[in-house]
């Protein structure tokens, strides 16, 4: 990794086309939660171009390995077995490194281990669904778990979440926060969840879907997924301190 | 032909869902053991220099409902107005205030609070002063892309008047929904959604 100077660029607009709506009301929650107003823009200022850090010493030992970091001793949570790995890059191509990677998840039932969560299926007592990492120097990032199970959710009459996982990432600033999720390939129930469709751009759909990695599985043991996470990228300061007139 | 640009694009956002807390803020979610506490949750140690002050209140959704599932999380400058950040270059922040905290609103009032330190002031791009003010970030179930806010200071009237960017807000009207109201050393913030007050929210 190449010795990097501080990063104190402003981020690249973000494509408000590409992501989301606020109102898709095919997600029936999002229609009394969705801004009317038009949100107001701005250029970044020392507000937005700042974030906060978080250093390896926070984490502990289990914090990335869902299938022990709620089980008792000896015990191990019950589904399959997978790794999850990838990088955090910005949109200039590059890895992010040291920002925090928080994941949470159904079990393998698709049952949350939450007060809300009323589903038929039973938690799992070894699993609890949380855990998070730092990217390293390359942006790189895993983590061990077990596959989620789909689950009904009260939508339509009839929705299913596909199988996936939650994925909240920091940058190196705080206007590249996100909160995403991560589907499985081949799942048949991503094209009609209306969370997914929440997305308009199939090409943008196909960027949270993690493809089975059979590289990296460990054999007998661990199927692996590689899900890669772009953050906004950020603007040469080259000119930019450069005052007119000076 | 050109040459390609060559850029990613921006992972999409999905919404941060119902369990969030799971993931974010797991002992709320009843979750214990697997971190030692929730991260954010405290913000102020013994050795923090500032003001001592506290941000409530709630995110009021089209209905006039406060939303009992949502998350916020806060971004702001230590007393002397420096960011705990690398990219933060004119100065070293307080080492004993990072800045940032993290918080969900309460499952039954839909009551946030955050007990932090009064900010002080950071330039604008062009070097002019801009009001003391805090980032806010809002996600919960039914908000496809978080919510970028900023909430100023109501005591803090002369500041405000001059700060770029309420300056450039056109319509005067929405201005007073980005002002906490002062109440001893607690700042009431609601957060409204959309209809009548809604909150103005940024694209920075």
């Amino acid at each position: 990794m190449r010795n990097s100077p501080v990063e104190t660029g402003a981020f690249f607009p973000r494509d408000r086309e590409w992501h989301p709506k606020a109102y898709a009301p095919g997600y029936k929650t999002s229609v009394a939660r969705s801004p009317n107003q038009a949100l107001i823009s701005f250029g970044n200022s020392i507000s937005e171009i700042t974030g906060p850090t978080f250093g390896q010493a926070m984490l502990g030992p289990l914090d990335n390995d869902l299938i022990l970091n709620f089980a008792k001793a000896g015990e191990s949570a019950i589904g399959e077995r997978i790794i999850v790995h990838g990088r955090v890059l910005d949109e200039r191509g590059r890895g992010v490194p040291n920002v925090l990677v928080e994941f949470w998840q159904a079990n393998a039932g698709g049952r949350y281990r939450h007060v809300k969560d009323n589903y038929f299926a039973p938690l799992d007592p070894n699993f609890g669904g949380c855990g998070r990492c730092i990217s390293d120097e390359d942006g790189a990032y895993v983590f061990r778990t077990i596959k989620p199970g789909p689950y009904p959710w009260p939508n339509g009459v009839n929705d299913w979440r596909p199988s996936h996982i939650h994925f909240s990432v920091f940058g190196s600033g705080f206007a590249q926060r996100l909160i995403t999720q991560m589907y499985f390939e081949g799942d048949p129930l991503i094209p009609l969840c209306p969370i997914v469709r929440t997305i308009n751009d199939p090409v943008a759909i196909a960027q949270l879907v993690a493809a089975q990695d059979m590289a990296n599985t460990i054999p007998m043991d661990t199927r692996a997924f590689k899900f890669d996470i772009v953050l906004r990228g950020r603007r040469s300061t080259l000119f930019e301190n450069r005052m007119e007139g000076n | 032909m050109v040459q390609s640009l060559g850029y990613l694009k921006e992972s999409p956002s999905q919404t941060a869902g119902p369990y969030v807390h799971i993931g974010c803020v797991p002992t709320f979610a009843g979750i214990e053991g697997v971190y030692p506490a929730d991260l954010g949750k405290t913000m102020v140690n013994d050795n923090t220099r500032g003001e001592r002050i506290a941000i409530t209140g709630r995110v009021i959704d089209g209905t006039g409902t406060p939303l009992k599932d949502a998350m916020l999380e806060i971004w702001q400058a230590d007393a002397a107005g420096l960011y705990n950040s690398p990219s933060e270059t004119r100065g070293l922040a307080d080492p004993e205030f990072s800045g940032w905290g993290r918080q969900p609103t309460d499952g039954k009032s839909g009551v946030y609070r955050f007990e932090t330190i009064k900010p002080g002031r950071v330039p604008w791009p062009d070097g002019r002063m801009q009001a003391p003010h805090v980032s806010l970030w809002i996600v919960a179930r039914g908000i496809n892309i978080g919510l970028n806010t900023r909430m100023y200071f109501g005591d803090e009237e002369a500041a405000n008047a001059e700060d770029p960017l309420l300056n450039r807000i056109e319509l005067k009207v929405r201005v007073p929904t980005l002002v906490a109201k002062r109440d001893g050393d607690t700042y009431h913030f609601d957060i409204v959604l959309q209809c009548e007050n809604e909150t103005v929210f940024f694209d920075i």
